[in-house]
């Protein structure tokens, strides 16, 4: 009974430094946040950091988003198509791609693929700095590494997203189109006309929304866990790590909470 | 040096606790003007911790430190980034931005900070990289082409490009093999020469002795948080501080 008992306690323990160490480090990410805000105005705006920046998250992602974009389409068409057949709803295998891919599939799945592929590249760009010095080396010149490294990346994801959320959109909007009418026969007339009666600015508003906030807080997680680095290159490949994990985990989350807000003002 | 006019760095009653550890024990001493003043202490001593308050990067716990008569505490975050402009700092690894090449690493703080049109700042890190031993077929190779000594001294040439009243040495020499120790010693010694007229002070952080007796003028040995002997370099080799005879036997 005494074995039970301490293995109950422990296991207590356990849960509890878990959570306090879970919710310190989201207290860390918030105050990482407001760090950014109170960096944001401040003189001198950093423009050939933010180009610079624009073209690796924005431009270097475009060719798999696009390709990401075009599959997802083509493979929502498909199984839209094979379920509406059954109630003799074909026709509207159009709207309702164009709805899942504006509304939650092109901010969610772009969203996924910068956490994987810039976000991780935030923390380890700035984790192998801060282990090699190169931010010591910054501050002492009297330059700001939190405005000079994570102000710009913050920026240009938050921009980034919403482009390429819409590329990912318009890229699997017409895969749907070529195997709803070329490999499902759809009548392509119809697919229009079904797509223009269903389809509102408001759903693309939605997910343009949701994309920026999740440029906003993969870069945030970026950048806090580059910033976090300690213990040389083990430290870089374990925040890199950390990057993605929690960079992905966050957009989920973050989606179901700014979904249950939008769905509220924004339903089309 | 006990006089705060004579002083670069005027450090008194300087405590700093660290999680929950005494890493500076009140400590009060001050690093004489134009001249090279070595802290010299096993690992551990606190000498790192003591770069970081001379660059106002920790608060200490109590105690004050002055830099060319600026009391540092007196200093908000904006002035602390805007004073730390008067040092130049060679890393231990150079901490050269790895994104830059030797030319672009040496500008940068020109870029940030002077008024300097292209040409000049292009004139400036010339000399400067010329003058440190770098050939022109290296200013445009990136810090992972450049051996450790050249990025050594590329380090330095960003170190003086904006004409530091003081610059910093943390463990210059370590984990070098002997020519490029002397190499870097020369380097230090003949970067002294050439500033020492615009009163430029020079702050070394190391553990090497043979180093601190070739090129300093001053040596203050560090352990456990505390000054044990302050001297001029001729003085500190005859020490009776058996803590300091037990290190330059090793």
């Amino acid at each position: 009974m005494n074995k039970l008992l301490k293995f109950f306690v422990l296991i207590v323990e356990k849960l509890g430094f878990s959570l306090m160490n879970n919710l310190s480090g989201l207290g860390r990410v918030i105050f990482f946040c407001f760090r950014f805000f109170y960096w944001l105005p401040k003189h001198p705006f950093r423009l050939k950091e933010l180009v610079s920046q624009l073209y690796d998250i924005g431009n270097k992602s475009l060719f798999i988003i696009a390709l990401s974009g075009a599959f997802t389409g083509m493979v929502m068409a498909y199984q839209t198509y094979f379920g509406f057949r059954l109630i003799s709803v074909d026709s509207l295998v159009g709207p309702v791609v164009a709805l899942s891919l504006a509304k939650e599939l092109a901010p969610v799945l772009s969203g996924l693929i910068v956490a994987g592929r810039s976000g991780s590249a935030m923390a380890a760009q700035i984790g192998s700095m801060k282990v090699t010095e190169q931010l010591d080396a910054l501050e002492v010149m009297g330059i700001s590494s939190f405005q000079y490294l994570a102000v710009p990346r913050i920026i240009a994801a938050s921009l980034c997203l919403p482009m390429l959320s819409s590329i990912f959109l318009f890229v699997g909007n017409v895969g749907s189109y070529f195997v709803g009418t070329k490999a499902l026969m759809i009548d392509g007339t119809i697919y229009f006309s079904k797509l223009g009666k269903w389809m509102f600015v408001e759903d693309i508003g939605q997910g343009l929304i949701k994309s920026f906030f999740f440029g906003f807080i993969i870069s945030v997680i970026g950048t806090y866990f580059g910033f976090k680095v300690e213990q040389g290159a083990a430290g870089v490949g374990k925040a890199t790590n950390q990057a993605v994990v929690w960079g992905m985990i966050s957009v989920l989350i973050l989606d179901y909470i700014l979904t249950s807000f939008l769905v509220q003002f924004m339903s089309g | 040096m006990s006089s705060f006019e004579e002083a670069a760095v005027y450090i008194k009653d300087l405590t700093t606790i660290l999680g929950g550890q005494t890493v500076l024990n009140n400590l009060s001493f001050g690093i004489p003007r134009n001249k090279i003043t070595t802290i010299l202490g096993f690992s551990g001593a606190g000498k790192s911790t003591l770069l970081k308050h001379i660059l106002g990067l920790l608060k200490p716990t109590s105690g004050s430190i002055s830099v060319l008569g600026e009391d540092l505490n007196d200093l908000s975050e904006f002035e602390l980034k805007k004073f730390r402009r008067h040092f130049g700092m060679l890393f231990q690894y150079a901490a050269l931005f790895d994104s830059l090449s030797a030319y672009e690493n040496v500008a940068f703080p020109l870029n940030e900070f002077t008024e300097l049109n292209e040409d000049e700042i292009e004139e400036k890190v010339y000399g400067l990289l010329e003058s440190v031993g770098i050939k022109v077929d290296s200013f445009f190779k990136l810090p992972s082409e450049l051996s450790g000594g050249m990025r050594k001294r590329v380090g330095l040439a960003r170190a003086l490009a904006l004409d530091p009243d003081i610059m910093l040495y943390d463990e210059p020499t370590t984990g070098l093999d002997p020519i490029t120790t002397k190499m870097v010693n020369d380097l230090i010694l003949n970067t002294y020469k050439k500033n020492v007229k615009r009163g430029m002070t020079s702050i070394i952080i190391s553990h090497d002795v043979k180093v601190t007796l070739e090129i300093s003028d001053f040596v203050a040995f560090l352990d456990h948080g505390k000054i044990v002997e302050f001297l001029p370099v001729e003085d500190f080799v005859n020490s009776q501080n058996k803590l300091v005879q037990e290190f330059l036997a090793l």
